[in-house]
């Protein structure tokens, strides 16, 4: 008789231990995370959707661009860490590509190659690409970097453990890790800039207007204006990254 | 000036070609080139002992239970080195609450705890849990407590029980297998599935380590059991030698066949990424891949494995032989865990140059921390050998 | 239906259904608020990233008080270069009119950054001079306005 009564009261106790759990489970589930794959399709038809436009006919090596992103965005002066950088590409005529940056092409650069030895050379400037079906963000493992809902990549600096996935996934080199902050960092396109209805600080100091931004859906802006008249290309696209950032008279160099 | 600032200086100046700026700086040291030694280790030595369990390999029995305690101490440091190489480790615990779907490092907490707590525990408590209830009775004081708790307080052994922890054991074991594959396999994805970096992208990936994985794992175990019998000063049985060596043997031909077709595949085929690889393989990477890896750690332990499978030859000798081989063979996984890792990161994405990469001593990505990681588990295998001992376990009654 | 399920697994059970509880209790507590708020992200980090400080004022503030300036360059090639170009971040002048916060910049060297030779810079991109050779005594601005350079002083 006593073991029937410890029975059933063990049985009970199981019973309501597994309820307890069942519905800590469901809860759980229903509750916080909804899982991206990628952010291929923007989200809400209102908000714009970013992309941007190099020129590189229009570079001119100034590196006014990564000079002021620094100093807009906290980020620290030694030549180690780029939110965006210039690269110079001269072609020799026996067939050599020599590329530089020093020091990302913030002091400028000064002609190596005699004219008489050069075939061809031209600036690249590079940044973030703000990638639609960005590999930074599918490897995160956190959910610390993601595409905000005006497809622009972003990272958050209080969630990222700094785990490096995202710096080695990024194909373009634009990641890296900040010195001081220990999480990534990379461009943001000036969010903060974009949220008060300023330009991108790249785009606001470039002398020549070799950068564009805009919203690829609105149809008369002079982004998409750009990209009707022009033949433009991304980096990398046998990678398939999404990227929205399109350069205009990219040559075959370019890596 | 700041001693890391310094650094990067130096490094600047021994960057050869063009890299991007943010490349200077290697990402993962030493430590991810340990993790996946570690969890290899921790798939092979699983995979031993499940030869024996799964398939009637009796004369692996007296490594049984080396194997499964080999492998439980090394998961038990395995996720040491990940977090420590974090730059915010205090945030660790993000990877168990929000971990990304789409993120292979994501898996790690799960497939971690996973084969932590439902497979190796499991099938460690299900072998020696008679054992433990007959200490639990036998020993005094704290010590009768310890086994008491380990035994969830279940002290039921009879027969019909016992039949039932071998049961259990068995399909514990069974379910074991694919996830010892998985716990291994996804740190292969990890690297395998970065498009970006064409030393890592391809599809042998995770195979590839899994294989190597193998094979270091039985080394290990060969190593330890020999080690273990010196210790006790209790004779090496050989043909439990000669078994473990059999199974080393074909497993590394077959690792070695498949890191021959990603190589021979890579160069046929000699896409955009093939100069900037020939030169990496040729230069920077050719005393570790050719020399550690290939020579020390896959030729020369194949040559002496075959040679011992088809020559019968004086005892003493033929176990010196063993010792010498799961060495060389440990040597020889971890370089090919060091290309993988170290090498990938040394050229640039631009494939136009390379970067430097200069291992410190001290420091948290140092030579001095990763050794530390990876002698813990021996301390903690010693530990569990004396808590443990596979020697004063109940015999079965056949 | 009364089927045997033996000790060990029962006691097993228990302890797992303990062990994920747990879990799961303290993940609810641990996971942020905004946590998918708009995607697999902390929602409220859109926000935060948004509340940057800004230190370049960007063009239109200038023109609040330098119209003039303004109405002078568009009269000439330098038209469409915005200030801050040349004269550094100007959100903190912009504030207080303080003149020290911005750059002036009358070197060689600072209109060299643009217009120095180099091979890479087309022609129809900006005018090139050769620094090495054109009247090296002297400073740009010498002889050209800065703002409407093709107005020479003298």
């Amino acid at each position: 008789m006593g073991n029937e009564r410890v029975k059933s009261s063990r049985r009970k106790f199981l019973k309501s231990a597994a309820t307890i759990a069942g519905s800590a489970i469901g809860f759980n589930l229903l509750g916080s995370s909804r899982y991206l794959v990628f952010a291929a399709e923007p989200k809400e038809e209102a908000l714009p959707w970013y992309g941007i436009v190099i020129d590189i006919e229009k570079c001119i090596g100034c590196g006014k661009c990564a000079k002021s992103c620094k100093i807009e965005n906290d980020v620290p002066q030694e030549p180690f860490f780029f939110r965006t950088w210039v690269e110079q590409y001269t072609v020799e005529n026996n067939g050599s590509v020599d590329i530089i940056s020093p020091n990302g092409g913030i002091d400028g650069f000064e002609q190596q190659v005699p004219d008489e030895e050069v075939f061809k050379s031209f600036f690249v400037p590079k940044m973030c690409n703000h990638c639609s079906k960005s590999p930074c963000t599918q490897v995160c493992p956190v959910g610390a970097t993601f595409e905000s809902p005006e497809g622009i990549t972003l990272i958050d600096e209080k969630y990222c453990i700094g785990c490096r996935y995202c710096v080695q996934a990024c194909p373009y080199g634009c990641r890296f890790i900040h010195p001081v902050k220990k999480v990534a960092n990379k461009c943001t396109l000036c969010y903060h800039r974009l949220k008060k209805g300023l330009d991108p600080v790249c785009m606001e100091v470039c002398p020549t207007g070799a950068r564009m931004y805009g919203n690829l859906r609105d149809k008369d802006s002079k982004i998409v204006k750009f990209l009707k008249e022009h033949t433009t290309q991304v980096l990398r696209p046998n990678l398939n990254t999404g990227s929205k950032l399109y350069y205009n008279a990219l040559s075959m160099e370019v890596r | 000036m700041d001693p890391n600032i310094q650094h990067l200086y130096e490094m600047l100046s021994k960057a050869q070609g063009y890299i991007f700026p943010n490349e200077l700086d290697l990402q993962w040291g030493i430590l991810i080139v340990v993790y996946p030694y570690i969890t290899g280790l921790v798939a092979g030595a699983f995979i031993l002992a499940s030869l024996e369990r799964v398939f009637n390999v009796r004369v692996l029995k007296p490594t049984y239970h080396i194997a499964l305690l080999t492998a439980l101490s090394f998961l038990l440091v395995a996720t040491l080195p990940l977090i420590s190489h974090l730059s915010q480790p205090q945030r660790a615990y993000e990877i168990m609450i929000t971990p990304h779907s789409s993120s292979a490092m994501a898996i790690f907490g799960f497939v971690y705890l996973w084969y932590l707590m439902v497979v190796l525990l499991l099938e460690i408590w299900f072998d020696y849990r008679e054992s433990m209830v007959v200490w639990s009775k036998e020993k005094k004081g704290i010590m009768k407590w310890v086994y008491r708790i380990l035994t969830l307080g279940l002290s039921d052994i009879s027969h019909e029980t016992v039949k039932w922890d071998k049961k259990l054991g068995y399909l514990i074991t069974i379910i074991g297998i694919p996830s010892a594959f998985i716990l291994h396999g996804y740190v292969g994805f990890i690297f395998g599935s970065i498009k970006a970096n064409p030393w890592w992208s391809t599809p042998l990936m995770p195979i590839i380590f899994l294989f190597s994985a193998m094979v270091s794992g039985i080394a290990l175990v060969m190593f330890i059991y020999m080690a273990i019998s010196y210790f006790r000063k209790q004779p090496v049985e050989l043909k439990v030698l000669d078994t473990i060596g059999r199974y080393l043997f074909f497993i590394l031909i077959l690792d070695f066949t498949l890191e021959g077709l990603d190589q021979i595949h890579r160069i046929y085929e000699s896409d955009e990424s093939f100069e900037i690889i020939k030169l990496l393989v040729s230069g920077k990477l050719y005393l570790t891949l050719f020399i550690s890896q290939g020579l020390i750690g896959t030729i020369i332990p194949l040559i002496t494995l075959a040679f011992l499978q088809f020559y019968k030859r004086a005892i003493s000798f033929r176990k010196t032989l063993y010792l010498v081989v799961s060495i060389l063979v440990l040597i020889g996984v971890y370089s090919m865990r060091w290309n993988v890792v170290i090498g990938g990161q040394l050229f640039s994405k631009s494939f136009s140059g390379f970067t430097s990469f200069k291992l410190g001593l001290i420091g948290l990505d140092g030579t001095l921390m990763a050794a530390f990681w990876l002698l813990l588990p021996v301390g903690i295998l010693t530990f569990l050998l004396w808590l443990l001992p596979p020697w004063k376990m109940v015999k079965e009654k056949e | 239906m009364n089927f045997f399920i033996p000790p060990q697994l029962k006691r097993l059970a228990l302890a797992f259904t303990i062990f994920i509880s747990a879990f799961l209790i303290i993940r609810h507590f641990l996971v942020p608020e905004t946590f998918g708020q708009y995607g697999f992200y902390r929602g409220a980090s859109l926000g935060e990233i948004g509340q940057s400080p800004v230190k370049f004022a960007g063009q239109k503030a200038c023109f609040e008080c330098h119209q003039d300036i303004e109405d002078l360059k568009q009269m000439d090639v330098h038209s469409e270069i915005r200030c801050e170009t040349c004269h550094g971040p100007g959100q903190k002048h912009s504030e207080n009119g303080d003149t020290t916060l911005l750059e002036n910049p009358v070197s060689r060297e600072s209109c060299g950054m643009c217009h120095s030779k180099n091979v890479a810079k087309k022609k129809e991109a900006i005018f090139q001079i050769n620094l090495k050779e054109h009247y090296i005594d002297k400073k740009c601005i010498d002889c050209h306005n800065h703002h409407q350079p093709w107005v020479m002083k003298e």
